[in-house]
């Protein structure tokens, strides 16, 4: 822990924090453009944030504190997450390491809270999207825990940055039968926690097939920005975990000036790049059941462990 | 239908969106503090849902009002402006006075359609309760029985200011 690993860790925090509404916008372009439409701009979220974040919230009569202190919550826990994962460099000389269970965690903390602001109002499209989210989560978390497990058999190391290194290393990692099922399980887990298609549907206004959206409702103003603004910041720091452990190459492995500069012009791009390719194969998807979701993640989580039974009988 | 087929299917219809017209005039004076960013709940208090269907064709890939960086969202806490068409019927006027106070401020309400404007044929029936402008402040009117979308683009893109 000295000063350069700060700055660095601040240099990605900061890249992603200002990636994550550029990242939207390219998402919702992009399914824009392929349903024919025009698309707002790559530009739009940011001016929905500016405009929210001027805004007075208005609250519900008999809303706690919750209802202010959960957004918060929920960008600080994303903040967190983009600092701790190995997104524009491995080193990891930190203060806290990027550890499997560290970053599960803190995913937990930031869903936790968004759960809680679901349920603050008391109505009734808030607490039912509230224990959806519950429930998703709860079939989600050991999906992530056993395919990140199941990637850090090969390194030996449950820190994310070394298992970065090692793909780096040795990139006949990344395509061994190990690696190809544990990233499929990471990727459906991937999927639902950020609340995308086909488990949730982000540009839905039908009440009763919202997750993630029915959570909102109660929120304005300036709480409704940060519920969006950490939700999105999730998703690019996952998207960029996701793209790092696919394509390590790129990702800087010093805390010199030029590789963490490579390293964040990968990761940008990467991260933009994995957005486009979801946002189009979101265009190709329909959402799924909600009784069905627990099937798909039933497999997913099937995927994770055949991974790990595959790396003991490897090795 | 297939992937494969529905590939071939967003190949084949290409851009659906008109090109966009001229810009539509002066900005909104009220929604200045807005900047460019405007979301928009739809609340119908008595109408015939002739407007509702203009509105719905307004947001749609051919006038493609989303590229001006208009949105529609699922609840009035969400919301910017509030676009109410119909004449207030007596059912539904607590429904539009609980609907404008759950709506941050700065925010605008639109009078969308000749029955929310004026009341039209419906002035003095005996559900009706009276107009918008009678119940809450109307910042903008949207003129026509019902209106064509191309005019509810343009009066709201005044509001967006692009």
């Amino acid at each position: 822990m000295n000063l350069v690993t700060v700055i660095v860790t601040l240099v990605q925090v900061i890249l992603f924090a200002a990636l994550a509404p550029l990242l939207v916008g390219v998402m919702r372009q992009v399914r824009a453009r392929l349903e024919g439409r025009a698309g707002a701009g790559v530009w739009q979220p940011w001016r929905d944030l500016r405009k929210l974040l001027g805004k007075e919230p208005v609250r519900a009569r008999g809303s706690s504190w919750m209802l202010r202190a959960g957004p918060l919550v929920l960008v600080l826990s994303s903040l967190v997450l983009a600092a701790l994962l190995p997104l524009v460099t491995t080193v990891a000389e930190r203060l806290v390491t990027g550890d499997l269970f560290v970053v599960v965690s803190v995913l937990l903390i930031g869903a936790v809270a968004l759960a809680l602001v679901g349920l603050d109002a008391g109505t009734a499209f808030g607490g039912m999207g509230s224990s959806r989210h519950m429930t998703v989560l709860a079939l989600v978390e050991p999906t992530l825990l056993l395919a990140i497990y199941a990637l850090s058999i090969p390194t030996g190391s449950s820190d994310i940055a070394t298992i970065v290194e090692a793909r780096l290393e040795d990139p006949s990692i990344i395509v061994s039968p190990v690696g190809l099922l544990a990233m499929a399980a990471l990727v459906i887990a991937v999927v639902a926690e950020t609340g995308r298609l086909p488990v949730d549907n982000p540009s839905t206004h039908l009440e009763l097939t919202m997750i993630h959206e029915a959570m909102l409702l109660e929120s304005s103003a300036r709480d409704l920005a940060w519920l969006e603004f950490g939700s999105w910041l999730k998703l690019g720091a996952l998207l960029g975990l996701v793209g790092n452990l696919l394509v390590p190459w790129g990702v800087a492995t010093s805390t010199d000036a030029l590789p963490v500069l490579v390293g964040a012009a990968a990761a940008g791009v990467k991260v933009l790049v994995l957005g486009a390719l979801l946002a189009a194969g979101e265009v190709l998807l329909a959402k799924l059941r909600l009784f069905r979701v627990p099937e798909l993640l039933a497999g997913s989580f099937v995927l994770a462990f055949l991974a790990v039974a595959v790396s003991a009988m490897v090795s | 239908m297939t992937t494969s087929k529905l590939i071939r299917l967003i190949a084949r219809t290409g851009r659906i969106a008109e090109p966009a017209p001229e810009a539509a005039g002066e900005r909104h004076a009220g929604a200045r503090a807005l900047r460019g960013s405007v979301h928009v709940r739809y609340v119908d208090v008595g109408g015939a849902t002739d407007c509702a269907m203009e509105i719905a064709a307004a947001f749609g890939p051919v006038y493609d009002l989303e590229r001006y960086g208009v949105r529609l969202v699922a609840s009035a806490r969400h919301a910017d402006v509030l676009l109410v068409t119909g004449v207030v019927t007596r059912n539904m006027l607590e429904p539009l006075l609980l609907t404008v106070e759950a709506t941050p401020r700065p925010r605008l309400i639109g009078a969308v359609g000749d029955a929310a404007i004026g009341g039209g044929p419906f002035v003095g029936g005996y559900g009706v309760a009276g107009v918008v402008s009678d119940f809450v402040p109307v910042d903008f009117e949207i003129p026509g029985s019902p209106p064509e979308p191309a005019e509810i683009v343009a009066a709201l893109r005044r509001i967006s200011g692009r």
